[in-house]
This record gives C-alpha cells, structure tokens and sequence, in this order.
C-alpha cells in the first residue's frame, strides 16, 4: 500500500539536482538508459505492452490507461501516426507539468520517444501552454541538445528508428487541454473540441490516427521500462498503479508539488511533515478540491477520510482529476469561491456548444448577483436547472466541469449560499420560479411520457 | 538571453529579409479589419529580421502543412512587432496563402494574441481560484488604483497594461502575475509597488 517512505521518485528524481535540465546531468543520471535498452532489444510492440501491464494511467486528469490507448492505434493504414504531448497544462490547481519540463526536460523528451516508438509514431509534437514561454525555450533547447547527440532525428542511437519532435506553443486558451480540442488548434484552427467517436486514435492530427498523452505520463515511461511494469505495479494500489505528482496550493505551510504513491491519504499530503504540514496559523480546513478546480469539492470530514487515488475519490464522489489539490481554508466564502470558478469556465467556454456557451454565463452571472445582495429566492432552483441542462449534453466535458463544482459546493454549503438570498415573503413583487414556468416546457426538463 | 520578450519590438520594415519579396499591406479590407490606426502605417512593407526570416522558413519546412505554420508564425510576429500591428495579419496571410479568416480566427480566438498594443509592460494578474484563495483580488484592486487603469485597459503612456488571467500554472505560488515571459509569483504589495517603480524607471 502507500508507504511514503519506501516509494521511489519516478518523475522528480532530478529535482533539485544541479542542471538537472540539461543533457549532460540528465544522462550522468541514467538517463536515457531506457531508451538505449528499448531500441537495441526491445520490439515497440513488447514496449507497449510493458507499459499496459505496468496499469500506467493518462495523467491529464481522464485517468484512462496509456497502454491502452496506445493499443486502439490502427497499424499499418498507410497514414503517419502522431504522438503528441500535452502540455498546455491550464487545469486551475495544476502545475506540475511545469516543473517536469523546467527541471527534467529530457524525461519527458526521453518518455515520448520511448512511446512513439511503441506506436511507430515518427512525428511528434509537444504542445505547450504560450504563457508557459520560458518552458517553450527550455524545452527548446533540451530538443536542440537531444538532436545533437542523435536521440532525435532520422536514425535514433544508430538504430533506424526516427523521430521529428516539433515544440509548438499554444496561445492561451484551457479548452486546449481537451485533446480534440489541442488537435483543432494544432492544426490551425480554433482550439474547439470535435465529436467523439472517431477517437483521435484513429482520426486524429490531419486525419491521421494520433496518441495525446500528458507530460507527467509520458514521463513515466522511462522508470516502467528501466524497473519493469511488475515494480510500477508494486506501488500504488491495485487499480491506480505508480506515483503521481500532486500540486499542493492554497493556504498551507508549504505549497508546491510532491510526488505521492497513488492512495497516500489526502490528509497525509496536507498535513505530513514531509508533505504540505498544514494550514496557516489560523486557518482551519474548511475543504478541498482534490483534482483540479473541475472536479466536486471534498467537506473538511470527507478530506479526512479519503484516500488519493482514482477509486477512493470516486468512491466520495470526485476525482483524482489532474492532481491539483486545492485546499479551502474557513476564511474563505464558498459562494466567492464558486463564482470565481465559474467565471472562469465561462470565460473558457469555446462557445460552438449552446448548452455551455449560454449556461456557463448564466451561472457566472447568478453567482455574481447573489455576491451583489440581487439574488432572488429561487436562485439556488433555478441554478440546479440549468446544471440539468448542461451536463453531459455537449462536445467536451467543459460544461460537464463547470456543473461538478456548482453541484457539490451548493449540496455541501448550502447554508452558505441560502445566506446570501431573501426568503419569498421578503419581496413584494417574489413569483415562486414553478409559477413564472408559464413558459413552455424547459428543454432542462426530462420530457414525460404524456 | 535572446530575446527581451515581446517588448522589443522592432518597427515595421525594420529588418531587411534579403532576397526575399515582402508583400504590402493590403488596402482597405485591411484597415476595416484592424481599426483606424491602420491609416498610419498603411503602405509600408513588413518584413522579417533575418533571423526571424530564417526562424519562418524552418517554421514552414518542418511543419506539415501551411495551416498548421499559422500560430507558430503569429507567435513570431509578436516577437518581433509586440502586437499584431495594422495589416499585419493581412502580411500573414500572404506569406502563408492562407485566407485572412483563418489568421483572424486565430487572432480572435486565444487569448494571448494582440490586435491592439498591449503597452510595455503587460501585467497579467492570475484571479483563478488559488491565487484568489491569496489574495490576488487584492493585488489587482492595487493595481487599478495605482495605474488608474481596469483590467483591460493601457495606461496613457502605453507603459503599464492591467489584465485578469485564468490560471497560469502557480497555484501554490499565489498571488501570481506573468509580465512578458517572467513569472512574478508570491506578490506582495510592497513587491507590487517595487516592480511598478523600477518599471516606471525603465529597468
């Protein structure tokens, strides 16, 4: 199980190594053994499996197993591959992809030659966030490096297999991160998601069939095929198998990332001396937003008993998400806290679906009223309809992540808001929301059978 | 080292791509598209520096289409002009064939994208949940107050811009703003108030 003491560091074993950035520091610490060892006695098809058994999950926020998304990659159509690697990190709580490409580029340079390998990928794109820019340079150069001593190129280590390896910066947009969406913009167009099926697996990048898989993911490949998949396995639980790394932000001691056996206790990681050790004098835990601002939030209580991985929190009805831990202190309103997720999600909102071009407004704008002192009675009715009618009815899961929050912050503090609202007979000119429904049938409404 | 960020923008014309045709700005759908300024610089030729010639031309070599070269090549305008000046998109277009659309498209779509100038120094303050939890709301409600301008706007000198940023990755280093390529992370108001001075003396 999670025993913290006994885990090894899989993504930050550099960390805070002298120039642990450049080629030179990375290799004089066994880097790119892995790929060495793959290329000269491995089959891509023996890579890919070792990375499925090892039950390495996508670590973009889906949770989905790489090495089974590897496997839906038709071989042999005719058609390029692409891999691409997504680093438009914007996921609000997240930032840990920033610190792998800041000090361990070649890990990730190192991971995604090693997975394009295993899919006969020969173009391969990493695409980074644009207000990242200084990670766009550094990347850069370590691509540069890496050319220079035949690790990328036509004839990888002397061994036939190639690999392009393009750095693309994106320009600003969260809805990048969704990988249909980061195909769109890579293509040249607006970073709007497509419809799936057809997966990216098969059409994907200029039609062609295309991996996206997140840095932190590909960086685990190296350590997988260096330890083998049944070491991976070894840590972690028995479904969420490895280490992952948590962003820690919020009012506590000591935010930042940390890189945790999967089913370390949430409380662990925000109270453990060598984890966050608490909150700030003063401050008592109020909640957490375990994966990213997208996912429901966490009570005090319910933090205290979960466990971080993808099962447990499901278990407690959120999810591990992108690993972006946000602790909520009781200084903070929940109503505040809310509307500034919302109005994010809003200003994210692609727009080419009505449901969340619209909804994500109106719940950004009855968030603002009700902070205002202009809510109405029926405020909180009103929002649960719109939910209703935004979750699961679009392209993407942007609309999907804007109901989650809204959802579980007014199930969980209601009071909170219900605070901020007058009752009905505080109003003279009140009309209960059920009586102003002279209007037609709300498409937020399941239709009846009648 | 090699480059200031995307402040020290050279004037347009400025570099001379040797060898290499410029195309003129385009006549009056461009100065509709990009507003009145567009009269004052109508007529003069872009051109790349020649090392940002040379950066588009392996732009375009190792892409695979010319669709795909559009936001890296925008990206090299803004290195080198700071915003998307008057008729520049149009300059885009030509050098890429593509149709003005897609580069306005673009231009609109993502954030980090200029039409106008976005002065010297642009001050992205992150508002997003973490840095909110530290008290961004109070670091921009400074800001306003002491540059006079909101979130948005530029100040009369064109020095300072005052924006509100979604997430830029430093949640646990908030309250957070990104000025050019720099992350300024763990503000204060005393910092605030440093930066701005030795901005305001030209460092």
């Amino acid at each position: 199980m999670a025993d913290s003491a006994r885990c090894p560091k899989i993504l930050t074993a550099n960390f805070g190594v002298t120039d642990s950035h450049t080629l030179a520091v990375y290799r004089s610490r066994g880097g790119f053994t892995a790929l060495a060892r793959a290329l000269s006695s491995m089959k891509p098809q023996q890579v890919l499996e070792e990375v499925k058994a090892s039950g390495l999950r996508g670590r973009g926020g889906a949770g989905f197993p790489a090495g089974v998304k590897w496997g839906f990659v038709p071989q042999g159509t005719g058609k390029p591959v692409y891999f691409l690697v997504n680093a438009d990190e914007s996921e609000p709580g997240t930032f840990k992809d920033r610190h792998i490409m800041d000090f361990d580029p070649h890990l990730m340079i190192e991971g995604t030659i090693l997975s394009c390998y295993a899919v006969n990928c020969h173009d391969a794109f990493v695409y980074i966030r644009g207000e990242y820019g200084w990670l766009v340079d550094r990347v850069q150069v370590a691509a540069d490096e890496a050319y220079a001593a035949a690790l990328l190129g036509p004839n990888i280590l002397g061994s036939g297999f190639g690999l392009e390896l393009i750095v693309h910066k994106g320009a600003g947009a969260y809805i990048c991160g969704e990988e249909t969406g980061l195909i769109n913009s890579l293509e040249g167009k607006k970073g709007q998601p497509r419809i799936k099926p057809p997966f990216p697996a098969v059409v994907g990048f200029l039609n062609c069939p295309t991996v996206v898989n997140n840095v932190e993911t590909v960086a685990a490949v190296p350590w997988i095929i260096n330890h083998g998949a049944p070491a991976y396995r070894a840590i972690g639980t028995e479904k969420s198998t490895g280490t992952k790394l948590m962003s820690l932000s919020g009012p506590v001691c000591r935010p930042g990332n940390y890189e945790i056996p999967l089913g370390l206790p949430l409380r662990e990681l925000i109270f453990g001396p060598e984890y966050g050790r608490g909150l700030l004098p003063g401050i008592e835990l109020k909640a957490v937003i375990p994966g990213g601002s997208s996912v429901p939030v966490l009570t005090a209580q319910e933090a205290m008993e979960v466990n971080l991985d993808y099962e447990s929190l499901a278990a407690k009805g959120s999810m591990l998400g992108s690993g972006g831990c946000i602790v909520i202190g009781d200084d903070a309103n929940m109503v505040d806290v809310l509307r500034v997720i919302l109005q994010f999600y809003h200003h994210e909102s692609c727009g080419q679906c009505t449901p969340c071009r619209e909804g994500t407004g109106w719940l950004d704008a009855l968030l603002e009223r009700m902070l205002d002192g202009q809510g109405r009675p029926d405020d909180l009715q009103l929002i649960e309809r719109i939910c209703a009618g935004m979750i699961g009815t679009t392209i993407c899961v942007l609309s999907d992540a804007a109901v989650m929050p809204a959802r579980s912050f007014i199930a969980k503090f209601r009071s909170e808001f219900e605070a901020l609202l007058p009752k009905g007979d505080e109003l003279e000119d009140y009309v209960p929301l059920a009586v102003q429904a002279e209007l037609p049938r709300s498409w937020a409404e399941p239709a009846s059978a009648d | 080292m090699s480059e200031q960020g995307t402040t020290e923008a050279a004037g347009p014309g400025k570099g001379q791509a040797a060898g290499r045709a410029t195309a003129s700005i385009a006549g009056p759908a461009g100065a509709d598209a990009a507003g009145q300024t567009a009269r004052q610089t109508a007529g003069q030729p872009y051109a790349f520096t020649a090392e940002n010639e040379a950066k588009f031309q392996r732009i375009i070599q190792r892409y695979p289409d010319k669709f795909t070269a559009l936001m890296p090549t925008l990206w090299l305008c803004h290195d080198q002009w700071g915003w998307m000046r008057p008729g520049l998109p149009e300059w885009v277009a030509g050098r890429l064939d593509v149709p003005l659309v897609r580069v306005y498209e673009l231009l609109t779509f993502y954030t980090m994208f200029y039409l106008e100038n976005p002065g010297r120094y642009n001050l992205q303050v992150c508002r997003n949940v973490s840095c909110h939890l530290m008290g961004a709301r109070r670091i921009i409600d400074h800001l306003r107050a002491r540059l006079g301008v909101e979130p948005g706007q530029t100040d009369r000198e064109g020095l300072f811009r005052l924006e509100e940023a979604e997430c830029l990755g430093a949640c646990g280093y908030g309250p957070m703003m990104l000025v050019g390529k720099d992350y300024y992370e763990n503000l204060t108001i005393e910092r605030v108030d440093r930066l701005i001075e030795q901005w305001r003396r030209g460092g």
